[in-house]
């Protein structure tokens, strides 16, 4: 049943994807990756990653979709048509899907017992979670713990991509509030939309609420720094969208928001430091308390704390940088 | 099967069965906004009557009670993004087809937009007051 289920939504992913390529439109576009990353999203719940899942559908469904839009206002709503080589590219993708499909029947099946995801690190990191951090989510435990760097390096990434965003579109533009007389010449947001104004006031503390809860709830269920930081700076916006984004950065100013992206990635390799200070490896948790297993727990809620922080100034920063632009 | 599974297996028919109207009512309407129409209403009652058949099925639990706050959700936000749509559409120029009768454009469909207020001159109070609270 589950396997028919998968077949059909991966089935559906194809269909969108190549809606997706055909659409000339591309507000029609980007509304078809948002639904494509929905689904996705459903394709990792069925294959039990939900940690995966409030990822997948945070960022890819929305904020992606929210900041792809607002790239969108910078430009137009067509694509242009232009002439392809279309000979060299069919055969190209023709030649490309054959080798990928050959290249699945050397895979291992899904759920094989003997496939080497399984019998490698995997078997260890189960017991190994249970007795040296006692925490019920191996996601995290992995993650924070295990493959700590990974997630530095991950972080890391993040900040950069920032970074590079902010360094292309700018990160300052002028304040609309600032104008001429201090009257505001630009409206912005749906101010004139009682229903969307009510009800999104009403939704926005409810999922600061559950950022939060996904936040310190990360160990014991699906959840974490990145998710919660998605979730947050959801929030953000959808007030920024219902109100305006002066009204957003009058909550965290930019500026604000690009130092939070620096101070989570700070937080982290500074978990690092403090480790390295008290005489045990980079990331060594166990240095940190007396008891191993507390002292991984304490590791692991600073270092989730450092990637929400992070994760969320970076997505506000790269969405107020593109939204002042479209109304600037 | 008790009486409890049967209600239950009827509701979740039920609903599935109006989810699926709704799909075959927006593929086959002729504009936007009847295709809005027929998968909205129907969206709400459909996944209401699934909710609720589940509920019913999980019995007083912690569950039932995250159903109950999704069916809030789902009530408050589903009506709002169908108002956003239309309205969105409206402002980008979709006009409803409507139909040639005895008043055929008597109705000036600009009155329904709600659109952003003018914005007033310095000093002038340009604005309608029910527009801008």
């Amino acid at each position: 049943m589950t396997g028919l289920l998968s077949g059909f939504i991966l089935s559906l992913c194809v269909l969108v994807a190549l809606g997706a390529m055909q659409a000339r439109n591309l507000f029609t576009a980007v509304m078809l990756m948002g639904i494509f990353s929905l689904l996705v999203a459903t394709e990792f719940l069925l294959l039990d990653a939900p940690d995966v899942a409030l990822t997948e559908a945070a960022v890819g469904a929305g904020i992606s979709t929210v900041l792809l839009l607002s790239a969108l206002a910078l430009t137009g709503e067509k694509e242009q048509s232009r002439p392809v080589h279309q000979g060299v590219a069919t055969f190209v993708i023709v030649v490309t899907a054959i080798l990928v499909v050959v290249a699945t029947f050397e895979m291992p099946l899904l759920g094989d017992p003997s496939a080497p995801v399984q019998t490698h690190v995997a078997a260890e990191y189960i017991p190994m979670t249970r007795d040296l951090i006692d925490i019920p989510n191996i996601v995290t435990a992995v993650l924070a713990s295990f493959r700590g760097y990974d997630t530095l390096g991950e972080v890391i990434v993040v900040l950069t991509a920032a970074i590079g965003v902010l360094f292309l579109i700018g990160p300052d533009a002028p304040d609309p509030r600032r104008g001429a007389a201090g009257s505001p010449r630009i409206t912005e947001g749906l101010k004139h939309h009682q229903p969307l104004r009510i009800v999104g006031k009403a939704v926005i503390p409810f999922i600061l609420l559950f950022a939060l809860y996904v936040q310190f709830h990360g160990e014991y269920s699906p959840g974490g720094g990145f998710q919660a930081g998605a979730l947050f700076a959801a929030a953000i916006i959808l007030y920024g969208l219902l109100e305006g984004r002066p009204a957003a950065a009058s909550i965290i100013p930019p500026r604000v928001l690009r130092m939070m992206a620096a101070i989570g990635a700070l937080l982290y390799g500074g978990v690092g430091v403090v480790t390295l200070a008290l005489g045990g490896n980079f990331l060594e948790y166990n240095v940190l308390a007396s008891t191993q297993t507390t002292a991984q727990q304490i590791g692991i809620i600073v270092i989730e704390a450092g990637v929400g922080i992070t994760v969320a100034g970076v997505l506000l920063a790269i969405y107020h940088a593109f939204a002042a632009r479209g109304r600037a | 099967m008790n009486w409890v599974d049967i209600l239950c297996a009827a509701m979740g028919i039920a609903g599935g069965f109006f989810v699926l109207v709704g799909g075959i009512g927006a593929l086959r309407m002729p504009d936007l906004f009847t295709r809005m129409h027929a998968a909205s209403l129907t969206d709400t009652l459909g996944s209401l009557l699934i909710l609720s058949a589940l509920m019913i099925q999980f019995g007083l639990s912690l569950a039932t009670l995250k159903l109950v706050a999704i069916a809030i959700f789902l009530l408050f936000t589903s009506p709002v993004a169908s108002y956003a749509l239309a309205n969105a559409a409206l402002l980008s120029g979709h006009r409803p087809i409507v139909a040639r009768g005895d008043q055929p454009d008597e109705l000036d469909l600009d009155d329904l937009l709600i659109r952003e207020p003018e914005l007033p001159e310095a000093g002038a109070d340009g604005v309608r007051p029910e527009q801008n609270r």
